[in-house]
């Protein structure tokens, strides 16, 4: 107990003596941060557009004039057990009619055409979307084939190459994002690691007389652990009060971009995990730094 | 107390820097080990602290042969030594106090007990006014007796000195030894003294172990240095 308030009080003792350094370490640290941070915000942007992107992309199944409406639940209840089916939208013939109508009120030829037929000539629809692409193509010939006598036609055949593409660009945009945030994120490491590794390489002198004098590996380790504690901790606060301005300012260019998407709103909603997350990670980074980087000191 | 029996110490297969030595220190005991440079003298220190192993032989310190300790074992083995070197290898970050403060932090002493010790050891060294002063701010000598009070002040069975004088101007060198041989009289620490300095040895008028070439040349009670 006392040795553990000793080394508490050595190390932040250390860390205002070597303000300097310390600030130094603080700094690297905070820009390791936010890289770490702006790859994480950044990939909320990109997970909304792709969010917003992917749900523009559905298939409709329209049915004949004829199908009763026991059957067309029947298809409805078949379709939503595919476990790729995210949502179902059932329209009416009177609903396409009306949509039709309103869609077109401005055209008189249209208008006049629709009131000269005696019977509704839309036929009933059920709009269908699914997580991923190759979903469509199974719940089309599905259809296709078991329900032959009510669905008119579906509508993927025309529609496949588009969806297939959307799709490939929103996958190529994740995986792509996330290697690339990866990679970045092990250089933010990298860095931050090689910052401390050379702050306590400038200790090695001290370390050796302490190893002379009988201290053990703990007593010699802690207060630099302490100090990495310390320094991962203002880092993380620094990193939180840059994005936070940060958000602030770009709020409304991103919002004129990517409508729904507010990333100040986000900040503001998530600030408690955003404050962990970067306190977690700096803190983590720079505790485990410090110990690998005084091992090598501390051997015989 | 410590028994250096039949040592050879060996770097790679052509340098030899101790032949078969083998030499006893009774607890309590004054002894100053002489001879030139690369004589063997600081490797037979370093031997004792357990920094290097021995090639062939065995040291001994109260029993306990050093070069079989593991290494989390050797901490506590070091406590038990105070050890004076020629470079003064204080922390540099730290005040005279905390300097001094940290043999006995490290051995675990009470917080009251180092606020009562450390100003006792700094005034019994000659640095009551200097407590609160970094390293930087003091001249060699000073220094050195920082590096004295931190080897005394957890009170070890045995002072190391290697070559404590040798970047001292000679009156700073004998008040530097004058102390090592007070604590010895007063605590009853034994202290090895490795030195070259012929004069000190001389006016010292106590057991002299001569090495020479990694050889023990000769072991007198009450010696001179002669080569």
């Amino acid at each position: 107990m006392v040795t553990l308030v000793r080394i508490i009080h050595t190390g932040v003792v250390s860390f205002g003596r070597n303000i300097w350094l310390s600030s130094a370490t603080t700094a690297v640290l905070s820009l390791s941060l936010s890289v770490a941070m702006g790859i994480l915000l950044f990939s909320v942007v990109v997970q909304g557009v792709v969010t917003e992107l992917e749900s523009k992309v559905d298939i409709s199944v329209y049915f004949r004039a004829d199908a009763s409406d026991e059957k067309i639940a029947e298809v409805r209840d078949d379709v939503e057990r595919f476990p790729e089916v995210v949502e179902t939208r059932y329209t009416s013939r009177d609903e396409a009619l009306n949509s039709f109508r309103e869609r077109h009120a401005d055209n008189e030829v249209i208008q006049q055409a629709l009131s000269e037929l005696d019977e509704n000539p839309l036929e009933a629809s059920l709009a269908i979307r699914a997580v991923d692409a190759s979903a469509y193509a199974a719940i089309a010939s599905f259809l296709e084939g078991r329900f032959s006598d009510v669905v008119s036609k579906v509508n993927y055949r025309e529609n496949s190459t588009i969806i297939g593409r959307i799709f490939s660009v929103t996958n190529a945009i994740r995986s792509g994002g996330l290697i690339l945030g990866i990679a970045l994120f092990l250089v933010a490491g990298l860095i931050a690691f090689n910052t401390i590794r050379l702050a306590i390489f400038s200790s090695r002198e001290e370390i050796a007389v302490m190893r002379l004098v009988g201290a053990s590996n703990w007593f010699i380790r802690g207060p630099f652990v302490v100090e990495g504690a310390l320094n991962g901790i203002i880092a993380a606060v620094v990193t939180f009060a840059l994005f936070f301005g940060i958000a602030l300012l770009v709020r409304e260019p991103v919002a004129r971009f990517l409508p729904g998407v507010d990333l100040f709103l986000y900040y503001r909603a998530h600030w408690a995990e955003l404050l962990g997350f970067s306190a977690i990670l700096g803190v983590a980074t720079s505790i485990a730094s410090s110990a690998v980087a005084i091992r090598r000191y501390l051997r015989t | 107390m410590i028994i250096f029996d039949r040592i050879t110490k060996r770097y790679g297969a052509d340098i030899v820097a101790l032949a078969d030595v083998s030499f006893k220190i009774e607890r309590g005991e004054f002894l100053s080990l002489v001879g030139k440079s690369g004589a063997g003298k600081s490797t037979l220190l370093k031997l004792l602290i357990g920094e290097e192993h021995p090639t062939e032989g065995k040291v001994l310190f109260r029993e306990t042969d050093v070069a079989a300790l593991k290494p989390h074992e050797l901490p506590s083995h070091r406590r038990r030594i105070g050890a004076v070197f020629q470079d003064f290898r204080l922390l540099t970050a730290r005040t005279v106090a905390e300097n001094v403060a940290f043999a006995m932090e490290v051995v675990g002493k009470r917080g009251r007990e180092i606020r009562e010790v450390v100003p006792q050891a700094l005034k019994l060294v000659g640095l009551a006014g200097h407590a609160q002063r970094f390293p930087r701010e003091l001249s060699g000598g000073e220094k050195q007796r920082v590096a004295i009070a931190r080897a005394l002040v957890h009170d070890p069975d045995c002072i190391i000195a290697d070559e404590p004088t040798g970047n001292l101007d000679p009156v700073t060198s004998w008040e530097i030894v004058r102390l090592l041989a007070r604590i010895n009289e007063l605590a009853g620490t034994a202290v090895v003294l490795a030195t070259h300095d012929k004069d000190i040895v001389n006016a010292l008028r106590k057991r002299v172990v001569v090495l020479e070439s990694g050889r023990l040349l000769r072991d007198d009670s009450e010696g001179r240095y002669a080569l």
